[in-house]
């Protein structure tokens, strides 16, 4: 098995052919061993290969370069599964372009409906929040939530999974050992914790502009819909769309203030055809979901989150953090909510700020951190 | 000079010889301009205008004459010289006024510093224009004598008919500022600005406003005044004379009895703001002295004008030299600024939409980074208000109330720094620091903490230890305890990774 791996990793490695190309190829000779093992001439008389194929294929450095991506696959906790393993995804496998090899860190069972959540990196604040509190209540009815990892929305997306006590799927655009963008180590900590990263990338890869699209197709493959938070017109998130529409993915999209310039992109989609979403329900609705998931689910998740962290707090700081559940709040509000002194919420935010309980945002909004 | 008047004395000689009018003394032009104004009122006043050779000089010489002042005492002069003034008396009296041509008496600048001057020289009576007298009335043991023209003053020192002496009621005038136009339950919501602001006027630390365009900058720094200590009669008098010199005297005021608040533009020169000038006036800042210097689009200001504020701030004082004298203005304001979070200004705004990227926000905020930063303690972050709670009727509270516990709170300090020369804690200097500004452990510790997980810049240290003195100052704490450094550490959110990256 091991041995076997080698040759997917090496033909994954091959640079110069596209995912497509590469799967044809192995459906051409049933397994990597036997490309591995073909002649120059075996090879010429493959249709599709162009010269610069082959001689990337028989290139002897880089055959010798596999035991060192393995290694490093193996430093970096990062495992990998081919197309022909069981555990493959079903949905990516049917795909017009699947990836032969998929890398991924934490646990990749997908078993539950799976919503991409994406949109612009350059998001507003009405855009994060949007994201956040969506891909919290998803994750709350137990919906797997896939995005991108970029900034912005993205990973406003994979907080909200989280915080919703969920799994959610970061797909990269580079090697499974670079963190990018870099203030997203944390997060993507959290996220193996109990989801996944994934990449088609062996380690090293470097997160290059034009590996962006390509990523977005497995977002999509992986998921039965995407939703578009916030998306400008120009928005790379739109790409996204069209893989959707091409696999045949539900699209949805959060409408926005029509002056708005980042949400000219969702706001057309809508105008298009995409389901007009304001809450988890809807896509739940879209999938016949809304009878077997119902709202039980939400009240369960409050009630397990506060038995974890709740029980640890005094009196002052659970007020404020039942407040937060519902979401980032202003400290004007949250003074009026809780009913406090403000130099006592002001004393007691920052205690808890320093026990990593909550966390500022730019412009006095507090975000409960869970 | 500066803000301290002085007296000059008048000499006039009426001679033989071709016929003539001369002033001496070192006067500027103004003064010389005087001539033709004497003679016009006085001819015009029905009295006599010498046809000799007359010579007036000013005394002492070494000191710079300016303005029109001196219109009234160089008509009198010239009159008691030849004989149609009585002069026994002439000696208790000091005179101040421009004349109009017709004989009237116009009102002058910078009277109140002549007549404090006055009553420390001993003179007894200050004869000067009306519309002078409310101003000049503040100073107790000077008898103020309005006249409406140069032949009233003639009728009173010869005994005709004597004007009445001008009197105000101190007290009263300070009853009636307690009331002042605007009040900070004006303000809706915005409940943690408002204590940001209460712990600035209680500790007297300059601020940082950052907030959208519209969010109520302006508004909550113009209250700030209003919540300020109540003034004595000697900073009321010292503000009053800077006002009374630079000209920003409201008509028919006697004694500015509420702190000042100036809120210059962006576009302002340097002399604008410090002062000087070719005829040396006070700046914005010393009109601020003793209240509120609010500049608001701080980044807009440009970076040397910025600069020459520095030094003022630090000193209290601006001192300007000029030609071989030295000027120095009383300077002791509380800087607020104000600036938008980003270029588009709406950054922090969750309705709006900022079209700044992440790059463009660190850089507008971090133009405002150096010098003028150090000299502010406090951030405060502004957000707007929503529309329908600006409707809202939650009562809020007034500015006498806040302004009742800032007094208390300053009185704590006042006593603690006595013989040390200064008057609050943001005044305190390093090595004061160490000692006023003792943590106990628990807030050693959480301070450490803070540094550590907030990422706060070093630069936030003694602004925090500071500001917490405040924040325990006014729950009448000896010590600093742990909750009054976590509270301090909310208003340094522009030292956070969040914001600089
Ligand atoms: N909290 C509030 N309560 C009552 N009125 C408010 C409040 N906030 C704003 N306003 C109203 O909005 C107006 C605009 O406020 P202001 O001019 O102080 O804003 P600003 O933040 O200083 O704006 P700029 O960026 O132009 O300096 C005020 O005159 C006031 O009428
Ligand atoms: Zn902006």
């Amino acid at each position: 098995m091991f041995e076997k791996l080698k040759y997917w990793i090496w033909m994954s490695s091959v640079p110069g052919m596209g995912a497509k190309k590469k799967y044809d190829l192995v459906n051409h000779f049933g397994d990597p061993v036997n490309i591995w093992n073909s002649s120059k001439r075996e090879l010429m008389d493959v249709p599709f290969l162009t010269e610069e194929n082959v001689n990337a294929l028989l290139d002897r450095n880089k055959r010798s370069e596999t035991m060192g991506i393995m290694d490093a696959l193996y430093r970096n906790g990062i495992k990998a599964i081919t197309i022909k393993d069981p555990e493959y995804p079903d949905c990516l496998r049917n795909i017009y372009d699947p990836p032969i090899v998929l890398y991924y860190k934490g646990r990749l069972e997908i078993r539950q409906l799976s919503i991409a959540v994406v949109g612009s990196r350059r998001a507003t604040y009405y855009g994060k929040s949007v994201a956040e509190r969506i891909s919290a209540e998803l994750a709350a009815y137990g919906i797997n939530v896939v995005s991108g990892m970029a900034r912005g929305i993205d990973s406003s997306a994979h907080r909200g999974a989280l915080k919703g006590g969920g799994r959610t799927i970061g797909v990269m655009g580079c090697g499974l050992d670079i963190v990018y963008p870099p203030e997203n180590k944390e997060l993507a900590e959290r996220i193996t914790e109990s989801g996944a990263l994934v990449s088609e990338y062996v380690p090293g890869t470097a997160p290059l502009p034009a590996n962006f699209p390509a990523r977005n197709r497995i977002i999509s493959g992986i998921s039965q819909g995407v939703l578009v938070v916030e998306a400008g017109e120009k928005s790379g998130s739109l790409i996204t769309v069209g893989y959707a529409l091409e696999q045949g993915r539900e699209v949805f999209a959060v409408p926005g203030n029509i002056n708005s310039i980042s949400s000219a992109g969702t706001n057309r989609l809508i105008k298009e055809g995409a389901r007009l979403v304001t809450s988890a329900e809807d896509i739940l609705e879209e999938f016949n979901l809304i009878d077997n998931l119902n709202q039980k689910k939400e009240g369960e998740r409050v009630k397990t989150v506060q038995k974890s962290i709740f029980s640890a707090l005094d009196e002052k700081e659970r007020m404020i953090a039942e407040c937060l559940l519902e979401g980032p709040m202003h400290i004007d509000l949250l003074v009026r909510q809780c009913k406090m002194e403000m130099q006592s919420l002001n004393t007691t935010l920052v205690m808890m700020e320093l026990k990593g309980l909550v966390e500022m945002l730019p412009g006095k909004h507090y975000r409960l951190r869970i | 000079m500066g803000i301290d008047g002085y007296i000059v004395e008048v000499e006039t000689d009426i001679g033989n010889g071709i016929p003539g009018f001369e002033i001496v003394g070192l006067a500027d032009v103004a003064v010389k301009e005087s001539k033709e104004r004497v003679k016009a009122a006085i001819r015009n006043s029905s009295f006599d205008f010498p046809v000799r050779r007359i010579t007036v000089n000013l005394a002492p010489a070494s000191k710079k004459k300016e303005g029109s002042s001196f219109d009234l005492p160089i008509a009198l002069g010239i009159l008691s010289a030849t004989g149609q003034v009585d002069t026994r008396e002439i000696e208790k009296y000091l005179f101040i006024g421009e004349l109009s041509l017709d004989g009237k008496l116009k009102p002058v600048n910078g009277i109140l510093p002549v007549a404090v001057c006055a009553m420390q020289q001993g003179v007894e009576n200050l004869i000067l224009p009306c519309d002078n007298a409310g101003e000049a009335a503040v100073v107790k043991g000077l008898n103020v004598l309005p006249a409406r023209d140069l032949e009233e003053v003639v009728a009173h020192l010869n005994g005709w008919k004597r004007i009445e002496r001008y009197t105000v009621d101190v007290d009263k005038l300070f009853e009636n500022s307690i009331n002042h136009d605007v009040d900070f339950s004006d303000v809706k919501g915005q409940e943690s600005v408002k204590r940001a602001l209460e712990v600035a006027a209680s500790g007297g630390h300059n601020c940082l406003m950052i907030g959208s365009p519209g969010s109520g900058k302006t508004m909550l720094a113009r209250r700030l005044a209003t919540i300020l200590p109540s003034l004595t009669f000697e900073e009321a008098l010292e503000i009053t004379k800077i006002h009374s010199i630079a000209g920003t005297l409201p008509p028919n005021t006697s004694l500015i009895t509420t702190r000042p608040f100036r809120s210059p533009h962006h576009t302002i020169s340097e002399a604008g703001l410090i002062g000087g000038g070719r005829y040396p006036k006070p700046g914005e800042i010393s009109l601020a002295h003793y209240g509120v210097l609010f500049l608001d689009e701080l980044p807009e200001f440009g970076k040397q004008t910025l600069e020459v504020l520095r030094q003022p701030l630090e000193d209290g004082m601006v001192t300007i030299t000029r030609f071989n004298t030295t000027l120095t203005y009383p300077a002791k304001a509380m800087l607020i600024c104000a600036a938008n979070p980003c270029k588009c200004g709406y950054y922090l705004d969750p309705s709006r939409q900022c079209t700044c990227t992440p790059r463009q926000i660190q850089q507008y905020l971090g133009r405002l980074s150096g010098p003028l930063l150090d000299r502010i303690d406090m951030h405060i972050e502004v957000a707007s208000v929503k529309f329908g709670e600006l409707e809202s009727n939650i009562a809020s509270e007034s500015s006498p109330v806040i302004r009742e516990r800032v007094n208390r709170t300053r009185k704590i300090q006042l006593e603690r720094y006595k013989g040390l020369g200064i008057y609050s804690n943001s005044q305190l200097q390093p090595s004061m620091i160490k000692k006023f500004c003792k943590l106990d452990k628990s807030g050693r510790e959480l301070l450490e903490d803070a540094f550590e997980k907030l990422g706060l810049s070093a630069r936030a240290h003694s602004r925090i230890l500071k500001v917490s003195r405040t924040i325990a100052d006014m729950e009448e704490s000896e010590d600093i305890k742990a909750h009054h450094v976590a509270e301090a550490i909310h208003y340094r959110s522009l030292d956070r990774k969040l914001w600089f990256g």
